[in-house]
C-alpha cells in the first residue's frame, strides 16, 4: 500500500539520477583534455561545472517549493524524492568537476561544504527512514501532550499517596514533582534520558525508606511506589518521544544553513575563477 | 324563525375571521359560528406571550384584518377590534352538530337546538378536533398533558417535550427559563418548522438551554420517565412532567358526516378539494388548516379568496406570481392553475398533493426543461436532489461500459431518489431522450414532502424498492419480472453494532443495504474477527441462499442500517428463471468466498478494518489517513491546509486514534449522510457533484454544524487579514512565514472591524475542491505518509493485502 520515499514511483527519480552519474562518468572517461590533468578549466570541466551549480540551485528551490502551499504541479513528494535522488548524483558530478584536485582553497571549501550538506541530508534521510515508526510504537496511541498531563496527574496522585507517608517521604514527592524536566538542551534532547531524572531519585528514596518503614506504612508505600514507577515510565517514554523528533529535526539545523553557506562559497568559487581567467 | 345568511362560516380561527372580515366588507350576508365564547380559539389557547410568527415571508397577506408577527395577546386583541370595526356577524357558543341540504340550501343545526339556513358554508375549523395521543404504554397517565397553556405554573422540574413541531419548540422554549428540558425528536432533524422557531431551538440547543434527543422513538411511559429507542439503543429519560405536542387529527368524522370524501383512508388524509377550496359537496367550502395548510397567513389568505370565489369574483392567489416566476420557461403560455393541473395530472406523485402543498413544494423546487440529449447528472456525482418528469422522457444508463444499455423513464415517473436515500453517488448517468420539462426539488424539501405526505413517501418506497432490486441484484430484467421478489421485501432499520444475521444461523433472505454500511465478521479461535465491509447499495447473504448452507459469517450494521429485506424463496425461484441473474450472483459469491479465504488469513487486515469502522469510517465516503511508518511529523500537511484556507487548519495531524501505524487524524470525513447538514438554519451546509461537503458564504455561525459533528472537525474561526508574500517574508522578514501560527498583528483577533471582533463562521474540510491538484494536505506531504481515501475502496486493498 504505502511505499517509502526511496521506491517511490518505482524509483523513478534514482532512475534519473543514475542516469546524469553514468553520462558524467562516461564523458569523464572518454574526455581528453587538451593539455594537463583533467580539471574544472576544461571544456567538460565547465560542462559539468555549470551543470553541478544549476544543479544545486535548484535542490535549494525546494525549501521555496515546500512552502508554496498553492502551488500547482507536482506534489512535495515528487520533489523530495527526486531532491533525494539529484542530490546525491551531486557528489558524482561535483567530484568529477574538480578533476580530483584539492587544495587549501575557497574551490575546495565550496566541495567540502557541499559534501557536508550532502551527508547532513542523507541523515536526514536515515532518520526520516527509521524513526517515525520508533516514534509511533513508542508513543503507543498517545500524544505527547496526553503524555505530559498524565505525568501531571501521576504528580498529584503521588502527593496524596505521600500524605500519610510522613514528612520526609512529602519532601521527597515535592521536590520530585517541582524538579523533574523533560527535554532540555540539545545534548539532552537527543540523549532520551536524564541521568540526574528527580523522580528516579524519588523512586530510589522512597524504595530505600520503604525497607525501613513500620508495617501499617507497607499499603501506603507500596501505593506510592506504584505511582512513580508508572510515572518514571511514561517520562522515558516522553523523553525519547523527545529524543526522535530531535532527531527528526536536528539534521536540518545543518543542512539548511550550510546550504547557504555552501551558496556563498559557491559565487567566491565562481567569481574567483573568472578572476584568473 | 330560522335565520338566513348567504354565506356561514363554521370556525373563527384566521381563516374563518379573514373570511367573515371579507363578508362583512363587502356587505354579504353571512354569520360567523364559533363553538366558544372567543374568537380564534386554536390561538387563543397558546400559551401566554407565545410569538406568533408570520411565516412565509414571501408570501403577500390579503385580508381585511392586519397580520404580523407577535405575541398571542397582541394578534388576538388586533383581530377582535378590527373583527368588530367591521361589524361582522359573530355568534359565540354555537357549536354545529349536522349541516343537511344542498347548496343554495343549507340546514345547520346547532348544539343549542336552533337552526340556520345558508347558501354556502365555508369550514374553517382547523384541526384542533383530536389531538394526537403518544400511541404508547402510560400515555394517559395524570403527568402526561397534550397542552400548556401556562409554562409559568412549572418550575424547577424536568419535563420532557415530545414532538419537534412548532408548538413542541415554542413550549420547549417557554419552559426552560424555569425548568430542565428535554426535546424529543423522531426525525434527525427540524424538518417541518417554521424559521424563527428552528432559529430559537438551535440557539438554545446550542447554549445547552435544552437537550435534544434525535431519531427518538418514544416506548412506553414508566412511574418516573420516559423510554426512548434512539440508533444507539433504549434508554429512558428520566422526568416530573411529559408534554407531548404532535399535532392533531382532523375532526374528520363531522366534516365526512356532511358528505365531504377524503381521498384516502390514512389518518393524515386530507379533503379532496377544487383550486376554489370547494369540495365534492357542492357549496361546501373548507379552508385553512384543514384543507391542509396550517399557516396562519396562507389561511387568512385564503378566507378572503374564499369568499371572493363565492361571489364568482376570479381571483389569483396570492403566491401567483412567485410561481409565475417559476414557470417562465414553461412553454405554452398557459396560466399558474393550468400548469398546477397539468402538474398534477403528469405527475402521479404529486396527485396525492392538495393544491397548496403542491403550491408549496412548487416554490422550492426548479423547473428544468432540457433538451433532447443534455445530462441531466452524471454517475458518480453526489447531487441528491430529486427529479419528476412532466413531459418527455430520460435515459438512464445502467451499465457504465456500455451507453447504450439505457432503461427509459416517461412522463409522470421520478428518478434521483437513490442518492436521497443513500447519501451516495449517483448510480447512473441520466440524460434527456427528448426535450422534457423536470421538475428538480431539493434535498431538504423532498425530505420535508416525504414526512408530511404519507403517500408521496409510499409511492417513494415502493417504486425505490422495485429501482434498487433493478440496479443492484438484477440487472436489465423488467419490473414485472421481479414483481414476485417485491412482493415479500421488507424495510428493516437496525442500529449501529446490531446484528442483521449472525454465523451458523439458517438463511432465508438476503438484504440489501440501502442506506448506512456493514461489516462481515466471523468467528476465528472464539473470537468476533472482521474481514470485510459492505456499504450501501450492495446486498448480503446470498451465499447461504446458493449454497443451502447456514449463514458463514455475521453481518452487523456499521452505523445505522436501513436495509430491504428480500425473502429466499421468490429471490432463489428468479435466479431459477434467470440465467443472467444467477450468473452474475454466482459470480459475486465466488469473489466473496475467495476474498474471504483472504481475508482469514490476514487477521491484521481485518483488525484494520475494524479499527477503521470504530473511528466511523463506515459512514465516510472520503477519509484523511496518515501512515506513521512514513510521517516524519513535520506538520506540512496542517501548514498547507492553513496556508490554503484563510490561516486555519481544519485538521489536527496528531489528534485522533492510530492502530498500527495507521492513524486517522481529525479531519472531516464526509459522510454519507452529514451530520453537520443535520440542521442547518442557512442551509449553508452543501454537498458537490464530487461529494465534498462545505459550507457556503451564507453561513451565520451558529455552530449547529460543529456541534452535530460527531468526529469533531468543524470549529468556528474568523478570518484573518491576507499574509505578506514568500519573498517579503525570505527577504524583509515581514510577516509571519509560510505555514508558521499567526497571531498578533496577523492573527484573527487583531482584525477588528468597528471596535468588534471579526464575526466566526463555521470552516471545515472542502477537500481543497477549488485548489488546483486536489487536497493540499496530501500534496504537500513530503513523504507520502497522508492518503486521502474512500473508505470502501480502501477497504478492499485492504483485505486483499497491505
Amino acid at each position: 500500500m504505502h511505499q517509502s520515499i526511496l521506491v517511490f514511483r518505482n524509483f523513478r527519480y534514482l532512475k534519473w539520477a543514475l542516469s546524469v552519474a553514468a553520462v558524467s562518468i562516461l564523458l569523464y572517461v572518454v574526455h581528453e583534455p587538451e593539455y594537463g590533468l583533467p580539471n574544472g578549466g576544461t571544456l567538460l570541466g565547465y560542462v559539468l561545472g555549470t551543470f553541478g551549480a544549476l544543479l544545486i540551485l535548484w535542490l535549494m528551490w525546494f525549501g521555496i517549493r515546500k512552502r508554496r502551499y498553492g502551488a500547482g504541479g507536482a506534489p512535495v513528494e515528487d520533489w523530495l524524492s527526486a531532491h533525494i535522488y539529484l542530490g546525491l548524483t551531486l557528489i558524482v558530478v561535483a567530484t568529477l568537476h574538480t578533476g580530483f584536485q584539492f587544495g587549501w582553497n575557497v574551490h575546495t571549501l565550496a566541495y567540502g561544504l557541499m559534501m557536508i550538506v550532502i551527508l547532513s541530508g542523507v541523515f536526514g534521510l536515515f532518520a526520516y527512514l527509521r524513526v517515525p515508526e520508533l516514534m509511533t510504537n513508542n508513543r503507543r496511541g498517545m500524544t505527547l501532550v496526553q503524555m505530559m498531563r498524565e505525568i501531571s496527574d501521576l504528580d498529584t496522585a503521588c502527593r496524596e499517596a505521600a500524605l500519610s507517608l510522613g514528612d520526609e517521604i512529602n519532601r521527597i514527592v515535592l521536590k520530585a514533582s517541582q524538579n523533574t524536566r523533560i527535554g532540555g538542551n540539545i545534548r539532552r534532547q537527543l540523549s532520551g534520558d536524564d541521568p540526574e531524572c528527580a523522580t528516579s531519585e524519588a523512586s530510589r528514596a522512597v524504595r530505600h525508606l520503604a525497607d525501613h518503614a513500620p508495617p501499617s506504612q507497607a499499603e501506603g508505600f507500596r501505593a506510592l511506589m506504584g505511582l512513580l514507577a508508572r510515572k518514571e515510565e511514561l517520562l522515558s517514554r516522553a523523553r525519547r518521544d523527545v529524543r526522535y523528533k530531535a532527531l527528526l529535526d536536528i539534521w536540518l539545523f545543518f543542512h539548511v544553513p550550510l546550504s547557504f553557506a555552501l551558496l556563498g562559497a559557491l559565487i567566491a568559487h565562481i567569481v574567483s575563477v573568472f578572476f584568473y581567467w | 324563525m330560522t335565520e338566513r345568511v348567504k354565506i356561514a362560516i363554521v370556525g373563527s380561527g384566521p381563516a374563518g375571521l379573514s373570511a367573515a372580515g371579507r363578508a362583512a366588507a363587502s356587505g354579504v350576508s353571512h354569520v360567523l359560528l364559533e363553538q366558544r365564547d372567543h374568537i380564534s380559539d386554536t390561538i387563543y389557547k397558546y400559551q401566554k406571550g407565545k410569538l406568533v410568527m408570520a411565516t412565509p415571508d414571501i408570501l403577500p397577506l390579503r385580508s381585511e384584518l392586519s397580520f404580523q408577527i407577535g405575541i398571542r395577546e397582541e394578534v388576538l386583541g388586533n383581530w377582535e377590534k378590527q373583527i368588530n370595526g367591521l361589524k361582522a356577524n359573530i355568534r359565540y357558543n354555537s357549536e354545529v352538530v349536522a349541516i343537511t341540504g344542498e347548496k343554495g340550501n343549507f340546514t345547520l343545526k346547532l348544539s343549542d337546538g336552533t337552526t340556520l339556513n345558508a347558501e354556502f358554508v365555508v369550514f374553517a375549523i382547523g384541526l384542533q378536533g383530536n389531538i394526537r395521543l403518544l400511541g404508547v404504554p402510560g400515555q394517559d397517565r395524570e403527568w402526561v398533558q397534550y397542552q400548556l397553556n401556562d409554562p409559568d405554573e412549572y418550575s424547577d422540574e424536568t419535563i420532557v417535550v415530545v414532538g419537534a413541531g412548532d408548538a413542541g419548540i415554542e413550549n420547549a422554549l417557554a419552559l426552560t427559563k424555569q425548568n430542565t428540558v428535554v426535546i424529543l425528536n423522531r426525525g434527525s432533524e427540524f424538518a417541518r418548522i417554521k424559521q424563527g422557531n428552528l432559529t430559537a431551538i438551535t440557539a438554545a440547543i446550542e447554549k445547552n438551554q435544552i437537550e435534544c434527543i434525535y431519531s427518538a422513538d418514544t416506548v412506553r411511559v414508566d412511574d418516573d420517565g420516559i423510554v426512548v429507542k434512539t440508533p444507539q439503543g433504549e434508554t429512558k429519560v428520566k422526568c416530573d412532567r411529559i408534554i407531548a405536542r404532535l399535532g392533531a387529527l382532523p375532526p374528520r368524522k363531522f366534516v365526512e358526516s356532511c358528505g365531504i370524501k377524503f381521498p384516502y383512508s390514512d389518518p393524515s388524509s386530507l379533503p379532496e378539494l377544487s383550486g376554489q377550496y370547494e369540495s365534492n359537496v357542492p357549496g361546501l367550502y373548507v379552508i385553512g388548516a384543514l384543507a391542509g395548510y396550517p399557516l396562519i397567513k396562507q389561511a387568512m389568505n385564503q378566507g378572503y379568496e374564499v369568499i371572493e370565489y363565492i361571489q364568482g369574483n376570479q381571483l389569483k392567489p396570492a403566491d401567483e406570481p412567485l410561481l409565475e416566476q417559476k414557470f417562465a420557461n414553461i412553454p405554452g403560455n398557459r396560466s399558474v392553475s393550468e400548469i398546477l393541473a397539468m402538474l398534477q395530472e403528469s405527475v402521479p406523485l404529486l396527485s396525492g398533493l392538495t393544491t397548496l402543498q403542491l403550491r408549496e413544494f412548487l416554490l422550492d423546487s426548479n423547473v428544468h426543461a432540457p433538451r433532447g440529449g443534455d445530462v441531466i447528472f452524471e454517475r458518480n456525482d453526489y447531487t441528491n436532489s430529486f427529479y419528476s418528469i412532466v413531459d418527455g422522457g430520460v435515459n438512464i444508463q445502467i451499465d457504465p461500459e456500455d451507453e447504450t444499455k439505457v432503461v427509459s423513464l416517461g412522463q409522470g415517473e421520478f428518478f434521483g431518489e437513490m442518492g436521497l436515500l443513500s447519501g451516495r453517488r449517483r448510480t447512473a448517468t441520466v440524460m434527456a431522450s427528448k426535450p422534457s420539462l423536470l421538475i428538480e426539488t431539493p434535498r431538504r424539501s423532498m425530505i420535508k414532502l416525504i414526512n408530511s405526505v404519507e403517500a408521496v413517501k409510499r409511492v417513494m418506497d415502493e417504486v425505490a424498492v422495485g429501482r434498487q432490486i433493478q440496479t443492484y441484484i438484477a440487472p436489465g430484467i423488467p419490473l414485472q419480472d421481479l414483481q414476485d421478489l417485491i412482493r415479500t421485501v421488507k424495510v428493516e432499520k437496525f442500529e449501529q453494532g446490531a446484528v442483521l444475521f449472525r454465523e451458523g444461523e439458517a438463511g432465508d433472505c438476503l438484504y440489501l443495504i440501502q442506506r448506512g454500511s456493514v461489516t462481515v465478521s466471523r468467528e476465528v479461535s472464539g473470537k468476533e474477527a472482521v474481514i470485510s465491509y459492505v456499504a450501501a447499495g450492495n446486498y448480503v447473504g446470498e451465499m447461504a441462499l446458493i449454497s443451502n448452507a447456514p449463514r458463514s459469517a455475521t453481518i452487523r450494521a456499521a452505523v445505522a442500517v436501513e436495509a430491504l429485506r428480500l425473502d429466499g424463496v421468490p429471490f432463489q425461484a428468479l435466479m431459477g428463471r434467470n440465467e443472467a441473474v444467477r450468473r452474475t450472483i454466482e459470480a459475486r459469491y465466488r469473489g466473496r468466498m475467495l476474498e474471504n479465504i483472504e481475508t482469514t488469513e490476514q487477521p491484521e487486515a481485518g483488525g484494520i478494518i475494524q479499527f477503521l469502522i470504530e473511528q466511523g469510517l463506515g459512514e465516510a465516503t472520503d477519509v484523511l489517513l496518515i501512515d506513521e511508518a512514513l510521517c516524519v511529523r513535520c506538520d506540512n500537511c496542517e501548514k498547507a491546509c492553513a496556508e490554503t484556507h484563510q490561516g486555519t487548519s481544519r485538521l489536527n495531524r496528531e489528534a485522533g486514534p492510530t492502530y498500527q501505524t495507521i492513524h486517522v487524524p481529525t479531519s472531516c470525513r464526509h459522510c454519507e449522510h452529514p451530520h453537520c447538514m443535520v440542521d442547518c438554519p442557512p442551509d449553508a451546509l452543501r454537498r458537490n457533484a464530487n461529494g465534498e461537503v462545505y459550507i457556503t458564504d451564507s453561513c451565520i455561525g451558529c455552530g449547529n454544524c460543529e456541534r452535530n459533528c460527531p468526529y469533531g472537525v468543524i470549529h468556528m474561526a474568523a478570518k484573518p487579514p491576507k499574509k505578506p508574500g514568500l519573498l517579503q517574508w525570505l527577504l524583509f522578514g515581514r510577516g509571519p512565514g509560510p505555514g508558521q501560527a499567526v497571531s498578533g498583528k496577523w492573527g484573527p483577533d487583531s482584525n477588528k472591524e468597528g471596535g468588534a471582533p471579526k464575526p466566526k463562521k463555521a470552516v471545515k474540510c472542502d477537500m481543497c475542491k477549488d485548489v488546483l491538484g486536489g487536497p493540499a494536505c496530501v500534496r504537500a506531504c513530503p513523504t507520502g505518509a497522508a492518503l486521502r481515501v474512500e473508505p470502501s475502496e480502501f477497504f478492499r486493498v485492504v483485505s486483499q493485502g497491505l
